[in-house]
């Protein structure tokens, strides 16, 4: 008998961090293809990129800290953080900001708090928010898929891989970027347009962002499947998208003229992706379930308010590390009360 | 028939047991050296008051030591020989070692039992009090696990006015089946035991509970229900939901309300037996046999034959597994209780004793052990919350601890915890955190037995201060009262 005194219970269901994480990535598979058909092959480019960079970080990270780097590489949670970058990031992002906002992700988001499980922020958002506010105009270069879907594939792979690469002229692109969704809706607004008038912009599809609303709808239904497979519950997603909806709701009921409606905010800018596979980070969001309600309401609320009144057209990275600031506090104040205790 | 749990979470462990308790049930030869531990459980507290000394003969069911308090239970040997020795042996047991008194078995004419009175029918004409000072010295004990003595807890549930009477046959545990092979088996004993129970406890009903993973020992204890045609007497099938046979837990779900924390069933009416005590009862009635034997189930990948075994108490394991064909590849892990709450021991030698219901010789596949089963970082995914059946929140205690945050410890609940082990299933991280929550719970016990000691001393020394002022200012009073007493009359 090789092992007396181990501890009870000496049963262990099968999951593993690991098993979770690979799970992620393929609830992911979905937003990938439709990404492939919009805008041609430069997300593995990207995620290729990222992975090498947050890789990188990671065993470099992990080497200064004097620990085994296999061990921790084998969790594949590097690699989630780096595919929600390149699913996040704009499709045509020169490869090196890519790199950046992977790298920072990993050593400042997770390994100056201690690495996986301490850190207080999302990683991937850390890194997000750096590189936007380091580099507002190529972070908004976002294309026009109706735009880019006119060009046939060959075309759209061949110049998007380059400018990626940074070996073609930016100016190849130029004609099929635009405003997103939301960044036109902001500058209607500012332009004094109506609202109808800024619908028909070529930036809107028919519920969301042209194009987007593609991708909106393959978040939602990779969600769909981590919800089904339990590695997500419910409360963040619902709580993020019931807020951001009853936020735009109440703003447009009051009036009409000047606010998008809650299906035209569900649909664009990284509402979807960020519900079901950012907000949902279990290591920098609210513990109990009472808790990732009140985290996921604040993210789509605030979300809303950043969209309808900041200087940025989307919010979801800055809404996220703003509701990781406050997760401490709804711990604090969300404990259940357990079997048996009576609320008084 | 069929109740819904209303505890939160819980878990549904794959079980490999059914086909065990479909097995027919083996029954032990005597042993010829029994251990008889003076502790049979860590719950009973102190150590039982050996009768006997080193070299006595004694019969078989012969009283050899009485406990010392309430909740203890006589033992009684279950073999005729000599008293060998009485000493610290090993044990299945936390603190991994207790007092053992060691019995040879003798000649064949020593094994002459004790003749045997048993009380039979008489019992419904005794006054439950006469009945209960006739169970004090059967040595029945709880045998699901925590072994307290049967009487102490007829008598706790007596004084505060007993209204239920309810015998616990979930076994929840994934391995443990020993119980269900008992139902199957001799499902009228049990129910006579209920029906000494029920006179002794004065309640009004008893509500037999089953997991409903057991549906023929349901059917046996229905037909044996028919047969015996008493009306108080009821058959629930309860989710088998691990940990849903914990007593507070099975009290939530049998009466649909919440034991409120801190709280023995005893408060809200309740009286809590496992299947096979009462089992026990009906064969210290009806044939006069003290507790000598239980049911235990030996299973686990090192045995060719997992079965369930009715063994003599003091049998040491080695003989219960050779029994089951223990094989001779080494074990990953010897386990005795259950796969969920059970002890790993090192020595296979140690003895049966009351609370053992299951013998587990397990191998790493049994365990769900990985090849790299090293613990990692908890991601607070939560899984451990969903788990817990008191809801709790593991993953914050966890954290709570690793701070060494006692304040945070009092606001998580720490000491609702009744550490099931379900958040340590689940845990992708593998992280231990049942033993973890247990070693809080006792450092903080600890913590807080010396802040009150510190307190008391505090108090104490700050009293004997006064007292010495009070006495010094009384002294000095009398002092100059005397001298001026001695200035005004002592005039030159």
């Amino acid at each position: 008998v090789s092992a007396p005194g181990a501890a009870a219970p000496h049963l262990r269901a099968e999951r593993s961090v690991a098993r979770v994480m690979e799970l992620v990535l393929l609830a992911l598979l979905p937003y990938a293809l439709v990404h492939l058909w919009l805008y041609g092959p430069v997300l593995p480019l990207q995620l290729a990129v990222a992975a090498a960079a947050a890789g990188g970080a990671e065993a470099l990270a992990l080497r200064l800290r004097r620990r085994d780097p296999r061990a921790a590489l084998r969790d594949r949670s590097v690699l989630v953080t780096a595919a929600l970058l390149a699913a996040a990031l704009p499709p045509f992002l020169p490869w090196w900001i890519t790199a950046l906002a992977a790298a920072v992700a990993v050593l400042l988001g997770k390994h100056a708090f201690g690495g996986l499980g301490q850190n207080p922020f999302n990683p991937a958002m850390v890194g997000y928010a750096t590189v936007l506010l380091a580099f507002p105009l190529q972070m908004t270069r976002w294309t026009v898929p109706a735009t880019a879907l006119a060009q046939d594939w060959g075309t759209l792979a061949r110049t998007g891989l380059a400018t990626v690469l940074g070996r073609a002229d930016p100016a190849a692109i130029d004609g099929w970027t635009g405003a997103t969704a939301l960044e036109a809706l902001q500058s209607g607004l500012a332009q004094r347009l109506t609202m109808q008038e800024i619908r028909a912009l070529p930036a809107f599809g028919s519920v969301g962002g042209a194009g987007v609303e593609w991708l909106a709808l393959a978040a939602l239904l990779g969600g769909l499947v981590l919800l089904a497979l339990r590695i997500v519950r419910w409360q963040v997603p619902f709580a993020v998208l019931a807020g951001m909806a009853t936020a735009a709701a109440v703003a447009r009921a009051f009036d009409p003229g000047a606010h998008a409606g809650a299906v035209l905010h569900l649909f664009s800018g990284a509402t979807m992706l960020g519900a079901f596979f950012i907000a949902t980070d279990p290591v920098s969001g609210a513990a109990s379930d009472r808790g990732r309600i009140v985290f996921g309401a604040g993210i789509g609320v605030l979300t809303y308010l950043i969209r309808a009144h900041g200087v940025h057209a989307d919010g979801f990275a800055f809404a996220v590390l703003l509701m990781n600031l406050a997760v401490p506090l709804i711990d604090r104040h969300s404990v259940p009360l357990p079997h048996g205790h009576a609320r008084t | 028939m069929a109740a819904s749990a209303s505890w939160p979470g819980g878990l549904r462990i794959p079980s490999r047991k059914h086909a065990i308790a479909a097995g027919p049930l083996v029954v032990a030869p005597r042993p010829r050296r029994v251990l008889l531990a003076l502790r049979q459980s860590m719950e009973t507290g102190a150590e039982l008051e050996p009768c006997v000394a080193v070299g006595a003969r004694v019969q078989e069911g012969d009283c050899i030591a009485r406990p010392r308090h309430a909740e203890g239970a006589a033992l009684h040997t279950p073999i005729g020989g000599t008293v060998s020795a009485i000493g610290q042996r090993t044990l299945a047991q936390a603190d991994g070692a207790g007092t053992c008194v060691v019995i040879e078995a003798g000649a064949a004419s020593d094994l002459a039992p004790r003749p045997r009175v048993p009380l039979g029918d008489g019992f419904r004409s005794l006054a439950p009090e006469a009945l209960l000072a006739q169970l004090r010295d059967s040595g029945l004990a709880g045998l699901g696990g925590a072994a307290f003595a049967l009487d102490s807890k007829l008598a706790q549930a007596r004084r505060s006015g007993c209204e239920l009477l309810l015998l616990n046959g979930v076994e929840c545990d994934p391995w443990t089946c020993c119980d269900d092979r008992l139902l199957r088996d001799r499902a009228a004993e049990v129910l006579d035991g209920a029906l000494v129970l029920l006179h002794a406890s004065g309640a009004a009903r008893c509500v037999v509970a089953v997991g409903d993973d057991k549906p023929e020992a349901c059917a046996a204890l229905e037909a044996a229900r028919v047969t015996l045609g008493d009306a108080r007497i009821e058959l629930r099938a309860v989710p088998a939901l691990y940990p849903g046979g914990a007593e507070a837990l099975l009290v939530t779900t049998v009466t649909g309300v919440a034991l409120p924390a801190g709280k023995l069933p005893a408060d809200v009416g309740v009286l809590c037996h496992n299947v096979a005590s009462a089992a026990a009862l009906a064969r210290f009635v009806h044939a006069g046999e003290p507790l000598l034997r239980r049911i235990v189930t030996v299973t686990g990948s090192g045995v060719a034959r997992p079965c369930n075994v009715e063994a003599w108490i003091g049998t040491p394991l080695s003989e219960l597994l050779a029994l089951a064909g223990l094989g001779a590849a080494p074990l990953e892990r010897l386990i005795v209780g259950g796969a969920m709450s059970g002890l790993a021991v090192a020595d296979p030698s140690v003895p049966l004793t009351k609370a053992g219901n299951c013998v587990i010789a397990a191998s790493a596949a049994d365990l769900g052990l990985p090849g790299a089963a090293a613990e990692l970082p908890c991601i607070r995914c939560g899984d451990c919350a969903r788990a817990c059946p008191v809801d709790l929140q593991p993953q914050q205690l966890h954290q709570a601890l690793r701070n060494g945050d006692e304040p945070a410890l009092a606001r998580l609940y720490l000491d609702d915890c009744i550490e099931c082990g379900c958040c340590d299933y689940v845990c992708p991280s593998r992280i231990p955190l049942t033993a973890r929550l247990r070693a809080g719970r006792a450092l903080a016990l600890r913590r807080r037995a010396a802040e009150a000691q510190a307190t008391d001393w505090r108090e104490r020394h700050a009293a004997r201060l006064a007292r010495d002022q009070r006495a010094a200012t009384t002294q000095r009073a009398q002092f100059e009262r005397a001298r001026a007493e001695g200035d005004g009359g002592g005039a030159p």
